[in-house]
């Protein structure tokens, strides 16, 4: 199902734990598919010194949040600040498609947690952590049905490959 | 590399009386049991012999009772489609359950959007229905009943027999997925009162892509299949005789040996409920103390996924299953789940655990050893476990 390095990310987890006072803390959530993701940062000299991570989530959710705190660490913060999705699929050589989403919450997380830095910089107290309730797209522009990953129209309510009902997730 | 199967609810091996007599099967170029010549009689011969033996593995009336299919998911299709539509002038209402198997809920999902009406009734914690909805759920205009006989996630049983006598009393059909009960239970067709009762082969031993549906004498059910006249004009095609011939011979030592794989898995899944707070804690078990498969065990485990538990243990060589909505296609967490109770995040966690009759006690204690590392390491990734330990 996954590919080795991905596997080797989910098996040997990079970055994992909590900073003690960190500078910034980004905590992304989807309770509709359970998974969760808080990201910590120690910023020095508008650098990304250090980065910790904390996963609750699949194979590919730990792997993602392992990967991005690779690409992420010793990073300027304006450089991190264009970390994507895409850039953390890529490195892990791909993902099913079913879980590409779990790579949006990597960096979703890591950008919360940037903003979470620059609040504090000039002041601002924590922001709430975002909870995604709702269907949400999850691979870019396009919109897949998550029975049998046919690209489906936006809004469409059934799957005319799987003909499966979509009601409930639009 | 030895790979301890604790996944017989996804998938068992063949017995080796099976695949002999399969592999003789193949060697033997049967007919057509249709055909009156001699080869065809032959043929025949040997599909009803294992008509028979499947027909006594569910105390059948008579054998004809039998219908042999491609496997549980074409039985339940075909009954719950065939009753609906041999039906449709009598009423157009269906009672089920919400801890159905996709087969049935897919089928009934099907009739809905050809303006058949259902209700299902819920469950309680441990995914048992109450026999007093179900009576309550049924009108005049309800056709069939369909509820299954055991949960392929939580390893519950429903109180089958009281529902029987309900739709006795009410003369409702009903449709019985035994699809994870028969050839592990002892299944009574007459005893539990039902018209219509799905099964499989594999669950016993035998091979995948053959099932059977027992169509008691006298219920009105369209076929499925529509063709030539074979399985007593219920289901069109040349049979799988192959398969069939398998099907027997695990339904034969399943019968036989009922009693001693049922004490057999039983112990095992007791020295696992026993031991298992020795290893982890903050799990909560989804399976009926009382009535449940002897074979199986639902846990969730708190503050980890299922998947990701999963995969570590096959890095240790074990194979479990998983009802995380990580590890399904739909990335929605099992429905079953939602049912009993469960939220989102403890559903995640769910581990099913299936034993069977190839299983020993050191299985249970290296799969028990493995877990206890597997849940410590994750529970040290997730940010949930910390913040519930903060609190």
């Amino acid at each position: 199902m996954y590919n080795k390095t991905v596997m080797d990310h989910f098996r040997n987890p990079r970055n994992v734990g909590v900073i003690e006072d960190p500078d910034g803390i980004g905590e992304v959530g989807n309770p509709l598919c359970g998974d969760m993701m808080t990201i910590y940062l120690k910023v020095e000299n508008e650098c990304i010194e250090d980065i910790k991570f904390q996963t609750f989530g699949c194979g590919s959710a730990i792997a993602v949040s392992s990967m991005l705190t690779e690409i992420a660490k010793g990073k300027t913060i304006e450089a991190a600040k264009r970390i994507t999705n895409k850039d953390v699929a890529k490195a892990l050589e791909g993902l099913p498609k079913n879980k590409l989403h779990c790579s949006n919450l990597g960096a979703d997380a890591l950008q919360m947690a940037i903003k979470d830095y620059e609040d504090r910089k000039i002041g601002k107290t924590r922001p709430a952590p975002k909870r995604v309730d709702k269907h949400e797209h999850s691979h870019g522009d396009k919109c897949y049905c998550p029975y049998c990953d046919i690209e489906i129209q936006e809004g469409a309510t059934f799957c005319d490959a799987c003909q499966s009902s979509l009601e409930e997730e639009h | 590399m030895t790979i301890i199967n604790l996944d017989h609810i996804s998938s068992n091996p063949l017995l080796p009386e099976v695949k002999t007599a399969m592999i003789e099967a193949i060697q033997m170029d049967y007919a057509n049991p249709s055909s009156q010549h001699k080869k065809g009689e032959q043929a025949a011969d040997v599909l009803e012999s294992a008509r028979e033996s499947v027909a006594k593995l569910i105390n059948c009336a008579v054998a004809k009772e039998v219908v042999f299919t491609s496997g549980g998911t074409e039985s339940v299709n075909h009954a719950i489609k065939g009753v609906a539509m041999a039906n449709a002038e009598k009423g157009k209402h269906i009672v089920t359950s919400n801890i159905e198997h996709s087969a049935v809920i897919r089928s009934i999902r099907r009739l809905k959007s050809l303006g058949y009406k259902v209700t299902s009734v819920s469950v309680d914690e441990y995914g048992q229905v109450n026999p007093q909805d179900v009576a309550d759920a049924i009108t005049d205009d309800t056709i069939l009943v369909s509820i299954m006989h055991s949960n392929n996630v939580t390893g519950t049983i429903q109180p089958i027999e009281e529902i029987g006598k309900i739709t006795t009393e009410k003369k409702t059909i009903l449709h019985v997925d035994a699809v994870d009960s028969v050839g592990v239970v002892p299944i009574d067709v007459q005893a539990l009162g039902v018209n219509l009762l799905s099964f499989a082969a594999n669950p016993f031993y035998g091979p995948t892509g053959v099932g059977g549906l027992y169509i008691r004498r006298g219920t009105r059910i369209f076929p499925l299949l529509d063709g030539g006249v074979q399985e007593n004009n219920k289901r069109g095609g040349t049979e799988n005789l192959i398969g069939i011939i398998g099907m027997g011979v695990a339904a034969e030592l399943a019968r036989r040996n009922m009693d001693s794989r049922l004490l057999h898995t039983f112990k095992l899944k007791e020295k696992l409920l026993e031991e298992l707070p020795n290893y982890i804690d903050e799990y909560i078990v989804n399976t009926h103390p009382e009535f449940s498969l002897p074979n199986l065990l639902s846990i969730s485990i708190k503050y980890i996924e299922g998947e990701s538990v999963m995969l570590m243990l096959d890095d240790d060589n074990i194979a479990v299953s998983t009802r995380s909505a990580c590890a399904t296609g739909s990335l929605r967490a099992s429905h079953v789940l939602l049912s009993i109770g469960l939220s989102h995040a403890d559903a995640q966690g769910t581990l099913v655990i299936s034993l069977g009759i190839d299983n020993r006690q050191e299985d249970i204690m290296a799969f028990l050893k493995s877990l206890k590392k597997v849940v410590t390491t994750l529970r040290d990734i997730s940010p949930l476990y910390k913040k519930t330990s903060r609190v």
